[in-house]
């Protein structure tokens, strides 16, 4: 624990105050996106967590204490590398937001580090989550470990399949881990089960969610504990390049790690800001409004409103919606989102590991693609991608893909 | 039956509840290919008001009962336009409610499902997913067509809140007995009671308990301090499980005589 050290430790500029991602309005809209559309018995909840959230975000204490567990448990700062043999490959100018390297092996631990501490100074003693790939549940069940929490988490039977590893390790951190087993039994119906069992356990137990979506205030303080990201990186950006990168690229399910990255260069409009999403689950190209898991946002939908199942090759992005904000900066074009495939992805994954030593999960691979696939338009840029997480886990999936 | 301009849920409510509790089951559209069938044989057993519940591809407020009903009449190609369709084709001698979850109607078009619901024999909708913070636009154009949106109270509203819900709710609000998701259960705890007393501590509007009513037994529990009972999960659990029409609504008729046996009609 590292409490004791934390009000002598120097903060980092975690305010980042952006004007555009900025905060939502009182009933957590972000523009027309966003809200809590929940059952009365979560309503309280969620009310609780904005409270909590809102007074501990303003409090010196909970902010240095964030930024100490942040450094010497998470292992913050990560660094920005400038991948030299790629970008001469592609004609542009690459540099990578290293978040593969952060304990557990993505950006999740941001986000779960900054609930944790929430979860604790609310007095609660258990955690609840979903997961897609089985970072986030990774995360989760970490962090309930390190403050001597109990730990459930809902993942979807057949995300438990193909991810068995992320589950061992889970369990290895005490953490007990359900099959969601109703709908298409991924990412979306982890959050189904989830949101059931937080309403019958709503005494004890945090909702530890995972991505900026869900009902308000779980969007703007998802993305809160991730603006870290772009924090960082635009000040190692600027130590490497003198200046701003002309792209920001991450992938996109619900979006937490883009949603990181941007907040840090929303508002200098000369930075292009890009969502990669899997062509199976692009709730920005081919999403309507909708109204599910607690929230307003683009969601793929048939024709009445039935939510239809994503297919992507990394269950991180396995999900059919896109978070409110990051919907709204689709609909007011300040943010583009562009779908990439199963093949373009895997070709990515596996040249990034051969050009640069750096083998990225699958769901960082999107971004990765989509600037392969961009390298044309991006001739002579300066492009910056969060590399989310690393692809240890992804190694055995892709190896029985490949065939080799 | 009253045209959708002069009736009033509320009315049509109180009058019966002050004659006996009320009883409401609630039929999946779908869940069966009769279904409409076992709208009618409820009715018959006793109910007061049928509950339509219009299956929705993620019901997360939904316990296993309803979510493999929903998943049942998905399958069989139940729509909301479909829904309403059929019920347009009958008369039933009881008002209707459409129970969903809001993006069905969102999607849908407000005015359009209003005017849809109201010709099919609609009176209410209860959206356990639209809190009142986001409902007024729905309320609005719901009671354009004389469609009243009902509000729901659980054990965790604040006093504040439950004021709020019993002010801007339509025909009576909704009692949700338990923190958690829908379905049948042994037993319905204290809860139900204590809230049910704090909604008739402070409006005329009737308060109907659901969650967890699954017997004779739990409908007198839980309609003690209320003016009636819900049972949804346990007269679906009886269609798929592969009974009858006649044995579900059995169920119904069971509870109709268990509550008024405990609560006699006055005089």
């Amino acid at each position: 624990m590292t409490t004791d050290s934390a009000a002598t430790s120097t903060p980092l500029p975690l305010a980042a105050s952006p004007e555009l991602m900025g905060e939502p309005d009182e009933l957590g809209f972000f523009g027309e996106f966003g809200g809590r559309f929940v059952g009365e018995p979560l309503i309280g909840a969620c009310q609780e967590v904005e409270t909590a959230f809102v007074e501990a975000w303003g409090d010196p204490a909970f902010r240095a204490e964030f930024t100490d567990v942040l450094n010497t448990y998470g292992g913050r700062p990560s660094p920005t590398t400038e991948c030299h043999n790629l970008s001469e490959q592609l004609g542009v100018r690459l540099l990578l937001k290293r978040e593969d390297l952060n304990h557990t092996g993505s950006h999740k631990i941001n986000n779960v580090l900054g609930q944790a501490l929430l979860a604790r100074r609310m007095g609660k003693t258990h955690l609840l989550a979903e997961t897609g790939a089985g970072q986030h549940g990774v995360a989760t069940a970490t962090a309930a470990a390190w403050l001597g929490m109990s730990c459930t988490v809902y993942m979807g039977e057949v995300d438990m399949a193909r991810q068995a590893l992320n589950v061992f390790r889970m369990r290895l951190l005490g953490a007990e881990v359900i099959p969601a087993m109703s709908g298409s039994r991924t990412l979306k119906d982890a959050v189904n089960e989830a949101m059931r069992a937080w309403v019958s356990e709503v005494t004890n137990t945090h909702y530890c969610l995972g991505s900026v979506m869900g009902p308000h205030p779980y969007p703007w303080m998802v993305r809160s504990f991730h603006e870290i990201i772009g924090i960082e990186a635009k000040e190692q950006v600027a130590k490497i390049t003198g200046g701003l990168p002309d792209v920001a690229v991450a992938c996109v399910g619900g979006g937490s790690n883009a949603a990181g990255l941007f907040a840090g260069f929303a508002d200098d409009p000369s930075v292009r800001l890009v969502g990669a999403e899997p062509a199976g689950g692009a709730a920005a190209g081919r999403g309507v409004p909708a109204i599910v898991h607690g929230m307003k946002a683009y969601f793929m939908q048939d024709e009445v409103g039935q939510i239809l199942e994503a297919e992507s090759i990394s269950a991180g992005l396995d999900y059919p919606g896109l978070g409110p904000e990051h919907s709204h900066l689709a609909l007011t074009e300040r943010a583009e989102y562009y779908p990439v495939t199963d093949d373009e992805v895997l070709e990515a994954f596996q040249l990034l590991s051969r050009s640069e030593g750096i083998i990225p999960a699958l769901e960082s691979a999107h971004a990765i693609a989509w600037v392969m696939k961009a390298r044309d338009e991006l001739a002579g840029k300066t492009v910056l991608v969060n590399l989310s997480g690393r692809g240890d886990k992804d190694v055995e999936q892709v190896q029985e893909i490949l065939g080799q | 039956m009253t045209t959708t301009t002069d009736r009033s849920l509320q009315t049509y409510l109180t009058d019966h509840a002050s004659k006996r509790k009320l009883l409401m089951p609630y039929v999946t559209a779908g869940v069966c290919p009769d279904w409409l069938e076992l709208v009618d044989a409820v009715i018959d057993a006793g109910a007061d008001a049928v509950e339509i519940g219009i299956p929705f591809s993620d019901p997360a407020i939904d316990g296993t009962t309803i979510q493999e009903a929903s998943v049942v009449a998905l399958d069989a190609g139940m729509t909301p336009a479909l829904c309403l369709s059929e019920l347009q084709r009958r008369q039933f001698g009881v008002p209707l409610i459409a129970m969903t979850h809001y993006n069905l109607v969102y999607r849908y078009g407000h005015e359009r499902f209003a005017a849809d619901l109201a010709a099919a024999g609609g009176w209410a909708t209860i959206l356990p997913d639209l809190p009142f913070e986001h409902g007024a636009d729905w309320t609005e154009a719901a009671r354009s067509e004389g469609i009243e949106n009902v509000l729901l109270a659980a054990p965790v509203t604040s006093d504040e809140r439950l004021q709020t819900v019993v002010e801007r709710t339509g025909g009576f609000v909704y009692v949700v007995s338990t923190m958690g998701t829908t379905g049948a259960r042994g037993a319905v705890d204290d809860a139900a009671t204590v809230l049910a007393s704090r909604v008739k501590a402070v409006t005329d509007v009737p308060a109907i308990v659901g969650f967890g009513i699954s017997n004779a037994e739990t409908a007198v529990t839980a309609a003690q301090a209320a003016d009636g009972v819900i049972v949804a999960s346990a007269l679906m659990r009886r269609i798929l499980d592969g009974g009858t029409i006649d044995q579900a609504a059995e169920l119904v008729a069971d509870i109709r005589k268990g509550l008024d046996d405990a609560y006699p009609p006055p005089g």
